[in-house]
């Protein structure tokens, strides 16, 4: 009941401080999101709608990735410097930064090192009190990232200042702090909260330092928030920022169309044409960070055979799949890395289809009348927006080479729990969308021995490739590592574990209206330095 | 009467406890698990899982986790999504009023139109009015929803631009929810306009929503009224001159109505629980949706707590369905 009276009074105010906001001046911007934020305490998460909703317009990271790439700027910390061995990250933290004043909360000091500490020790210590503050607090994506196993300690130096000591070097570690779970939240809300008794509602009434506040949040319907006016990095243009919840695509496109919403994700390919085709609307386009694949099972005969795999890599006709999959969505495959990540090497070659070539190199090595099986996948990714096509395709082409293909599905949970299996019957599709832009993020979690048995599907574990990629973790200087990866790059393609198929191009329907949106390489969806046309 | 009440409740108490089975089974019998779908292509290790699903609870022996779902009914206590981390009950009468407030009208629409046009066949049984009538019906109950949905949208929202696409309110209206009812939180917050845009946002989804169960309602009563007007008191009450309006009015329609009534009662439990595309198209927050979400994350406390509750509501229209058809036909409580 209290709950419930807490709830109307937020509305309420919310409500009030909305129709202030609205006047004849104020500016709001509305966003047909595709789908409902599971909550706002973003580590807590691992989907990209939560992150949209929640770690993007409400917080901050000690750094953030510059808008429309994968470079890393300076953001809740001014400044860092790395020690000599690699262990110790140092921040200097920015000054001056203040936390969003709602309803519910009213800051009474301003960021400070307390927060960064909070904010990881909650993650990392199982003893701390805010480690299962609300059932099922599984942290899953700072588990995923390893950073248990990495992070020794986080220190306070004093105020402005903190400390992350690791157990071992890792290059990619500042990339890592500018992304989503790595989010910085208030450690005097969180005290507030847990003297109130309700500390469920971190997740459900969030305070940051970000562009814009929470101002409300009605279930699988509307999410509204407001420009936060003493935001560090100065006020947005916008005053008021909404979602509204549409899970239909072609719904969206509609609500477009009709100026119900200012911008859409996720179009369906069938509707870019007539996107293009509209006077009213603007159509961004931008290379997905991912990667498609066809992972053969190293481990298991005939494919433990590298002539075996690149013989079959040479049967696939990837311009037919692009034709058929993708409709024009995406850009074939040659690397495990894709185009617009640091490292891609331009120099290795494509295994260019040569249905005659294939057949001669599977006589080679002495394969005839070979059955397998292809995994489809059963649900819809950007890098693979339909895997049964995709594997019919696969299985037309291997057809023509005399290879026998049985096309193979399970729900998406199990799919993903037995391809993972060393002993697994079948050549699997899947894929992969960056989290931090670093090219280790690929190399080392989906192709490292680390991975088999695990997120590696090729079961493949090669000691030059693993030498390459552990040393590249090892160096910060990032000419030599470039070095690295291109020379793994090289040994990939040379070992062919998998069948490199695709990598998507994502598109980001918009009002003409609409000025300063930057597209995101790593997928997300960003409303601050975006402006409407009045 | 009193009997027929408490017989009627009686029956109750094993669907219910069927429910309860049927429920925490079928969620768990589905392969897959919340752990690994969480992780996803990430993949997640034996340890980790093990470690996810003792925090979820899910690694107790299921006749425990069963009793704890039982207990819990008890108390009130549904659980927790792991989701959204909010108790199922809350999620589910945050929900609920939108998915009731459509059912509502859809179901009055169905009726309102569905009945008469049932009637009108009837008696003009053979003419092409009543072809005409009952072909439309036949295409109404195999329409793909989804098809039909878009299609008005494309029409009525999009070239004629008559009604909004989606949502249940114009956005510029932000107003506490006292009743989560639109239609009356929407008079309730004073805003000029308000009302008049919830009503506009209703008319699209009531029309897609209504159209199966209003196909259903015109072909049984057509059938029921076609049965009554060959009875011998219809034709008794058409010798001794009646009004053919009072002969169809008073004496047939009552007893016709018997079997659409209960027919009625059954489409309620179907738009209760199968909204799950009308909610989707046209963004409608409610709980159709939010079980599908849950079943394909496995938030199990989600699916069993949800599909309790709907199918107590469910119960609960048949019971009054089973008392309103008693009183109608006493021959129903008497025997």
């Amino acid at each position: 009941m209290n709950f419930k009276k807490t709830l109307k009074a937020t509305l309420l105010g919310a409500s009030l401080a909305v129709i202030a906001a609205t006047g004849a001046s104020a500016k709001t911007l509305v966003y047909c999101s595709e789908g409902s934020p599971e909550g706002f305490d973003t580590a807590l998460y691992t989907a990209g709608t939560t992150f949209d909703a929640s770690s993007k317009p409400l917080y901050n990271r000690l750094v953030e990735f510059k808008r429309g790439t994968t470079e890393v700027l300076p953001g809740l910390a001014e400044s860092w410097e790395v020690s000599e061995d690699g262990l110790e990250y140092t921040f200097k933290l920015r000054k001056g930064v203040k936390f969003h004043t709602t309803s519910f909360f009213t800051p009474s000091r301003d960021f400070n090192a307390d927060d960064v500490v909070f904010s990881f020790e909650r993650q990392l210590n199982k003893d701390h009190a805010w480690h299962e503050y609300t059932p099922g607090t599984a942290w899953e994506y700072f588990n995923g990232m390893s950073m248990p196993d990495l992070i020794k300690e986080i220190v306070k130096v004093d105020d402005n200042t903190v400390k992350f000591v690791l157990n071992r070097p890792e290059a990619p570690m500042i990339a890592n702090l500018a992304m989503d779970f790595a989010s910085v939240v208030s450690a005097e809300y969180a005290d507030q909260l847990a003297a109130a008794g309700s500390k469920e509602q971190f997740n459900q009434q969030p305070v940051g330092t970000g562009p814009f506040s929470f101002v409300g949040y009605q279930k699988d319907a509307v999410i509204r928030y407001a420009a936060h006016p003493d935001y560090w990095n100065g006020k947005e243009k916008i005053d008021n920022l909404i979602f509204a919840i549409t899970p239909d695509a072609a719904v969206r496109l509609q609500k477009l169309k009709a100026g119900e919403c200012h911008v859409m994700p996720y179009p369906a390919p069938a509707d870019i044409a007539d996107i293009r085709d509209d006077g009213n609307l603007t159509l961004l386009e931008q290379q997905g960070l991912n990667v498609g694949y066809l992972a053969y099972n190293t481990k298991v005969a005939p494919f433990d055979k590298k002539e075996v795999r690149k013989a079959l890599n040479h049967a696939v006709n990837k311009q037919a799949i692009l034709d058929a999959v993708f409709q024009g969505s995406g850009q074939a495959a040659k690397n495990p890395i894709p185009p617009t990540m640091w490292s891609y090497n331009e120099a290795v070659e494509d295994d260019a289809y040569d249905p005659d070539l294939a057949k001669e190199m599977l006589a080679a090595a002495g394969v005839e009348n070979l059955d397998m099986k292809i995994w489809a996948m059963p649900v819809q990714r950007p890098y693979n927006p339909n895997a049964r096509r995709m594997a019919e395709v696969i299985q037309a082409d291997f057809a023509k080479v005399g290879v026998n293909v049985e096309i193979v599905s399970y729900e998406w949970g199990e799919y993903l729990s037995r391809s993972k299996d060393e002993n697994r019957d079948g050549a699997v599709l899947l894929g992969w969308t960056g989290d931090n832009g670093d090219p280790d993020n690929f190399l080392a979690v989906l192709l490292g021995c680390d991975g088999v048995g695990g997120s590696n599907r090729a079961q493949w574990c090669n000691d030059d490739f693993q030498a390459l990629i552990e040393k590249a973790k090892t160096v910060t200087d990032k000419a030599e590592r470039t070095k690295l990866y291109e020379e793994a790059q090289v040994v990939f393609k040379e070992e062919a574990p998998w069948a490199t198929i695709a990598h998507s191009v994502v598109f980001m329907p918009m009002s003409s209206k609409v000025t300063g949106y930057v597209m995101d390489p790593l997928g997300g969806h960003w409303f601050d330095g975006v402006d409407i046309a009045e | 009467m009193l009997r027929f009440l408490l017989g009627r409740l009686g029956l109750l108490i094993p669907t219910f406890i069927g429910v309860t089975f049927v429920a925490f089974t079928f969620i768990r019998l589905l392969p897959g698990d919340p752990a690994e779908l969480l992780a996803g292509e990430r993949g997640i290790t034996p340890e980790r899982k093990a470690e996810v699903m003792k925090q979820l609870g899910f690694d107790k022996p299921y006749w425990q986790q069963y009793l704890d779902y039982i207990l819990g009914i008890f108390q009130g206590d549904l659980g927790t999504s792991f989701s959204s981390k909010k108790p199922v009950l809350d999620e589910f009468m945050t929900l609920f009023p939108a998915t009731a407030e459509l059912a509502l009208c859809a179901i009055i629409l169905a009726v309102c139109i569905g009945i008469p046009a049932g009637i009108f066949a009837a008696v003009k049984r053979g003419s092409i009015a009543d072809q005409a009538i009952m072909g439309t019906a036949l295409v109404g109950y195999s329409m793909p929803i989804f098809w039909w949905g878009l299609l008005l949208i494309i029409f009525f929202s999009g070239i004629l631009q008559w009604t909004p696409v989606s949502g249940r309110i114009s956005l510029l209206y932000f107003f506490p929810q006292v009743t989560g009812f639109m239609l009356i939180d929407s008079l309730l917050s004073g805003e000029k306009g308000a009302f008049l845009s919830a009503v506009r946002h209703l008319i699209l989804p009531s029309i897609v929503l209504a159209t199966i169960p209003l196909a259903v309602i015109a072909r049984q009563t057509r059938s029921a009224m076609l049965e009554v007007l060959g009875e011998d008191y219809v034709r008794t009450a058409r010798a001794k001159g009646l009004a053919p309006r009072s002969v169809i009015g008073l004496h047939a329609l009552r007893n016709a109505l018997i079997p659409v009534v209960t027919t009625i009662g059954l489409q309620v439990g179907v738009l209760l629980g199968g909204a799950i595309l009308t909610e989707t198209i046209f963004s409608w927050p409610g709980i159709g949706k939010w079980l599908f979400d849950s079943i394909s994350r496995r938030d199990y406390f989600v699916v069993q707590g949800g599909l309790l509750l709907i199918a107590g509501i469910v119960m609960l229209v048949n019971l009054i369905v089973d008392v309103l058809y008693g009183l109608i036909n006493p021959r129903i409580r008497h025997n």
